[in-house]
């Protein structure tokens, strides 16, 4: 019998002045009905263009396959016809995408969208496609699929919008489903449903799917069979069982170990010292409204927030996008002002505090930010990014570079960075400069905001691995942000829980794993993708303390 | 709610925001005669020539310019509001009455204009942006690139040097043949006829700017995931292009379209007066010679007005391409 | 790759920029070719291009044509030179306290801003120089009124989101000024778009001049070649080239301007290259 899918020595080119010839080389790669095929790998590893290429959508001809064949159905899509790869596209061969806010015609309906799926592969009656879009929206359950599909994408959230895209891309009932990371782009609640919704499709339809993912945790839940990819080449392939239980190759067994494990970290002793107590914070957002608009809406981004921090401690603040997690730590910071309560620094409120005011405490709470590409200003050297802050505060221009060159070394970078620019330097390097910044004023207090969400598994591991060295060195205490529960379990000695603004749910790491009081942070912990292999994993490894 | 009650709502908020606008507009005219040399009757009588002391007071205590300047303004707003723009004594009519004599005219090569620049323009882009990198999209390129940086004035000169002096296949001025007493449809047909060359003259500058507009949105339009959407789902080259590029693309087109009706009246002073086309434009220039100012001031006020109204229909149909406005 | 090589990749710019060097040179040059006034009676009137010693011709008062076209290009690139500093400076200043403050601040200038951009800009430029009396600095002031709107709306929108770019962030956690933040760390990073709207916005106020001197409003004591033009429009039927070639300066001298333009924006933003 023919296999569904059939990539052999499959080479994808690149533009001449790219960093490698070829996105993908020598790709071997096969895939069967009724089942899942993970491929894993880092940013640039090449597994979005396979998927690119598979349906005829590399962007030619600046990429375009070089050499090798992709048989569906023993037909070699890499020689038919434009038309009949349309004709495939669609029917055959469906994708979902990563952004399914950009992936969606700003200006078409839902239900036009779906429509066009039904109109370019079928004859049908205009009745009878509308029933079965109808169908499609229920299948997919979203909740009032009369309402959505006279809807417009900026009308539905992030998850309804790839549940849409999922309908779209179901819609034909075709044999191969290829997902671009369709849940990257979402909170983990969400994530947890649109996996399962991918899984109950497949498994009741019986399609191949091809996913592509950057997570092991997701492979763990979704995967039948892993392919692990690193700079264009398949180092690895395997049962998910064989790749995760005993990886072959050294890259796959570097990546495994780098996701963190849900386990918390070992309790330490809390210091008695409180560096800072946040009593009963609020931050309302207005949105709408303005000069004649009427009404606008009121959004509580930080509702009766209050924990204190200790000298030395991690605190986690953990939750889904909009939970007012990312508020909490800009008010505290003062890039935003709190409306009601209390920032208590030592005896001093920094709250009510105006701006020449707050100026002499800057220097004890200091923050790293989330996006390494942004974080930096493009137009200024390394050495002036971190310098400035002493000579701001006072300290000469020698004294100012003698620390800076300290610091480089603090976050192992080379001290020739000094002259360099922002550009020049990658992701991960770059968070180590925003590191070095924020620590440059001897701060008490690090406030890190999504400090690795932006970067890649391996190298998320190294900067979490900087941040406690740091942390333990200088004695911080650090407040650190992220939608992330396995981060946070690897790093916080305490985590609060934020859901809507509240702070729902505060306790030592261990605790909250082992009891959860709150049903929503059960509901968090539920949504940790690969939750239960890797705990089972760890828990049947020695013990590594 | 339904898209059409937000809509409704939206067409009322914008018709409220257009006030503040319109008012700021009738003020800034009355700082401008604030400004010009003199007092507002210098200017209004000055040039009479024949105004004696008497009447200058006479006029004076009528526009209240012996009041303080807050009640200047709020004078000045009611006669605005009475659409009395003061007098003008060239054309010994009120200045109101000689600005809406000669409003037809000018709506006449607005529209005329709008649609041949707006549509060619998109048409155009369109091409362009279909046949990237053929000869086609040079020709075009190279074409906007020229006309964008000609004078209009310079344009309609060497119009009438070809097309009127030499070819003679259209009239070299006004609007239409009196001595002829045409009437009914040979009227509207030599109205046409001595339309032609305005409309083509102020019209290229814009044909130009809309047409890299549409070649630019086009070809930014072509490179956004949705595209890729819907290949991925099988659907046509064609229909992308036209149906799912395209009207996304259109979308700043039609801003843009909006935005420069403003600069396409003040090329109408200039087209008008070059082919003495009686209309707003050919009675500025007229007022720029004979240096009546008031009604200058006057053609200045309404002419914004004009603005601003077409601003307003313009958000309008903008509102009924992108569903996602009534959400801002 | 340096700026020189991004911007010699787009072959107009590199003729645009030589036939703006060629009218800078003839501009720096009027006096030394054409060294008597402009304005005066220079020989035979209404002579053909090529006789009497005209290159391009005279019109009905005896004036050279190709003395006026020399001595309007300095009138030219002055002008637009002078009104695009004073718009650009106005327009940075504007845009940045709107985009960097935001709410009042930002409604209130936007607003201001709005209020320009409706008006008919012609009609003000004319009204302005009308009312000021027409000369160089009158023109340059009105041209400088209506273009800055356009500068301030894109500095605005550079600020506002610049402003919340995570390293302009990092600033005020070190306690930095805002003034020090404004002109420090976010004007540089903004400055690309206003070079390229800048150089574009040469071109244009040119071409304003050119047709307030078409209409009369040029400064009397001052050659253009806008003023050639309206002065030649009444010989359209006998003398052709006194409008011609005047005509054809600005067309050069604007598309140049416009080229070059398209270069630095090349050169400036390399990601949109491929584009286009």
């Amino acid at each position: 019998m023919t296999r569904l899918l059939d990539i052999t020595d499959l080479h994808i080119a690149l533009p001449a002045d790219s960093q490698r010839p070829y996105a993908v080389q020598k790709m071997e790669l096969h895939l069967e009905a009724n089942e899942i095929l993970c491929v894993v790998g880092e940013s640039g590893s090449g597994k979005s263009l396979t998927a690119l290429a598979v349906m005829g959508l590399l962007p030619k001809p600046h990429v375009h396959i070089a050499k090798g064949s992709v048989l569906f159905q023993g037909e070699d899509l890499t020689k038919v016809s434009d038309d009949r790869l349309r004709q495939i596209r669609g029917s055959e061969i469906s994708m979902i995408f990563q952004e399914p806010m950009t992936a969606l015609n700003p200006v078409m309906t839902i239900g036009t969208q779906i429509d066009e799926v039904f109109r370019f592969h079928d004859k049908m009656p205009g009745k009878e496609r509308r029933r079965r879009a109808l169908e499609l929206l229920r299948d997919v359950q979203l909740p009032d699929p009369e309402q959505a599909i006279k809807a417009y994408p900026h009308e539905l959230s992030g998850g309804q919008r790839q549940r849409a895209m999922i309908a779209m891309a179901l819609a034909l009932d075709p044999k191969i489903l290829i997902a671009d990371e369709p849940t990257t782009a979402l909170d983990v609640t969400t994530q947890a449903q649109v996996l399962r919704l991918i899984k109950e499709m497949q498994a009741a339809h019986g399609t191949g799917v091809l996913f592509i993912t950057h997570d092991f945790g997701v492979v763990a839940d979704i995967a039948d069979r892993v392919a692990v990819m690193q700079n264009g080449l398949v180092v690895e392939t395997g049962t998910t069982d064989q790749v995760l239980r005993t990886p072959q190759h050294p890259y796959t067994q570097a990546l495994i170990a780098a996701v963190p494990e849900l386990t918390p970290r070992p309790s330490r002793a809390r210091s008695p010292e409180i560096v800072m107590r946040v009593n009963k914070l609020e931050k309302t957002y207005r949105s709408g409204g303005g000069l004649f608009g009427g009404k606008g809406r009121i959004v509580h981004a930080a509702n009766d927030v209050t924990f204190d921090l200790a000298r030395g401690e991690t605190l986690g603040i953990v939750g889904e996008s909009g939970s007012g997690k990312s508020t909490v730590a800009r008010c505290i910071v003062r890039l935003n002002d709190a409306e009601a309560g209390e920032i208590l620094l030592g005896d001093t409120d920094l709250r009510p505090l105006g701006r020449a005011a707050m100026r002499p405490h800057r220097s004890k709470i200091q923050m790293v930010f989330q996006d390494p590409f942004a974080s930096l200003n493009p137009r200024t050297r390394i050495g002036k990014i971190i310098a400035q802050g002493p000579i701001m505060y006072g300290a000469s221009p020698e004294d100012a570079k003698k620390r800076t060159l300290d610091l480089l070394d603090i976050v192992g970078l080379d001290p020739r960075s000094y002259d360099r620019f922002p550009h020049e330097f990658s992701g991960g390097q770059r968070q180590r400069i925003g590191i070095a910044r924020a620590l440059a004023l001897e701060p008490d207090i690090l406030v890190a905001d999504e400090p690795v969400s932006a970067l890649d598994v391996s190298i998320q591991a190294q900067i979490l691995n900087l941040l406690d060295e740091i942390r333990d060195r200088m004695n911080l205490s650090m407040i650190f942000i992220t939608h992330d529960l396995r981060v946070a379990a690897q790093v916080c000695d305490r985590i609060a829980v934020m859901q809507r603004g509240e702070m729902i749910e505060i306790g030592p790491t261990s605790t909250l794993f082992a009891s959860p009081k709150e049903t929503y942070t059960r509901e968090l912990l539920a949504a940790v993708p690969g939750k239960d292999w890797f705990l089972k994993g760890s828990s049947a490894q020695a013990p590594a303390t | 709610m339904s898209h059409f009650a937000r809509r409704i709502r939206y067409v009322v908020k914008r018709l409220l925001q257009a006030i503040p606008i319109v008012l700021a507009i009738v003020i800034l005219n009355f700082l401008l005669l604030q400004l010009a040399e003199g007092d507002a009757v210098d200017v209004l009588a000055g040039e009479a020539g024949s105004a004696t002391p008497e009447y200058m007071a006479e006029l004076r205590a009528k526009f209240g310019l012996d009041q303080p300047l807050p009640v200047q303004l709020a004078v000045y707003l009611k006669n605005v509001m009475f659409f009395d723009l003061g007098y003008s004594f060239r054309h010994e009519m009120p200045v109101s009455e000689l600005i809406l004599d000669r409003m037809m005219p000018t709506l006449l090569l607005m529209v005329a204009t709008i649609t041949l620049a707006v549509g060619f323009g998109i048409f155009l882009g369109l091409v362009a942006a279909m046949g990237l990198n053929t000869w086609r999209d040079t020709a075009i390129s190279i074409f906007a690139l020229i006309t964008y940086a000609t004078p209009l004035f310079w344009v309609g000169l060497m119009m009438i040097v070809v097309f009127s002096l030499n070819l003679r296949w259209f009239p070299t001025s006004g609007m239409e043949n009196f001595a002829m007493f045409y009437e009914g449809w040979d009227r509207v047909w030599d109205i046409a006829h001595h339309l032609v060359l305005p409309t083509i003259t102020l019209s290229l500058f814009y044909l130009a700017l809309y047409t890299r507009l549409m070649r630019a949105s086009m070809l930014e339009q072509a490179g956004q995931d949705y595209v890729t959407t819907a290949r991925a789902k099988g659907v046509t080259e064609n229909r992308i292009m036209f149906v799912h590029v395209l009207r996304n693309a259109l979308l700043p087109v039609v801003t843009m379209a909006g935005v420069q009706v403003g600069a396409l009246i003040g090329g109408s002073v200039i087209v008008e007066s070059v082919f003495a086309w009686p209309g707003l434009g050919m009675l500025a220039f007229e007022a720029l010679f004979s240096r009546d100012l008031n009604l200058l001031l006057g053609i200045f006020l309404l002419s914004a007005l004009l603005v601003v109204a077409v601003n307003l229909v313009v958000d309008i149909i903008y509102s009924t391409l992108d569903p996602r406005i009534e959400v801002s | 790759m340096t700026f020189w090589k991004l911007f010699a990749r787009n072959r107009g710019a590199v003729v645009g920029l030589a036939i703006l060097i060629l009218i800078t040179f003839m501009a720096a040059t009027a006096g030394i070719f054409f060294p008597e006034d402009p304005f005066s009676l220079a020989g035979q009137s209404m002579s053909p291009p090529g006789e009497n010693g005209f290159l391009l011709g005279s019109d009905s008062l005896g004036r050279d044509v190709a003395a006026g076209i020399a001595h309007g290009a300095k009138t030219s690139l002055l002008i637009g030179l002078l009104a695009t500093l004073v718009a650009v400076c106005v327009g940075i200043v504007m845009g940045a306290l709107a985009g960097y403050y935001g709410g009042i601040i930002d409604d209130l200038l936007m607003r201001v801003t709005e209020m320009f951009q409706t008006i008919p800009s012609f009609i003000f430029a004319i009204l302005l120089v009308a009312i000021m009396k027409p000369s160089i600095e009158s023109i340059v002031i009105a041209i400088a009124v209506v273009s800055w709107p356009a500068v301030a709306r894109l500095v605005r929108g550079e600020f506002l989101s610049l402003r919340n770019r995570e390293f302009v962030q990092a600033c005020h956690t070190l306690g930095m000024s805002d003034i020090r933040i404004m002109m420090g760390e976010i004007l540089p990073n903004c400055l690309s778009p206003v070079i390229v709207i800048g150089s574009l916005m040469v071109a244009t106020a040119i071409l304003i001049e050119s047709g307030l001197a078409f209409l009369g409003l040029g400064d009397p004591n001052i050659m253009s070649w806008g003023f050639q033009i309206g002065a030649g429009r009444t010989l359209l039927r006998s003398a052709w080239w006194v409008c011609t070639f005047p005509g054809i300066a600005i067309l050069l001298t604007v598309l140049a301007i416009n080229l070059v333009g398209e270069g630095i924006n090349d050169a400036l933003n390399p990601r949109l290259r491929e584009r286009s």
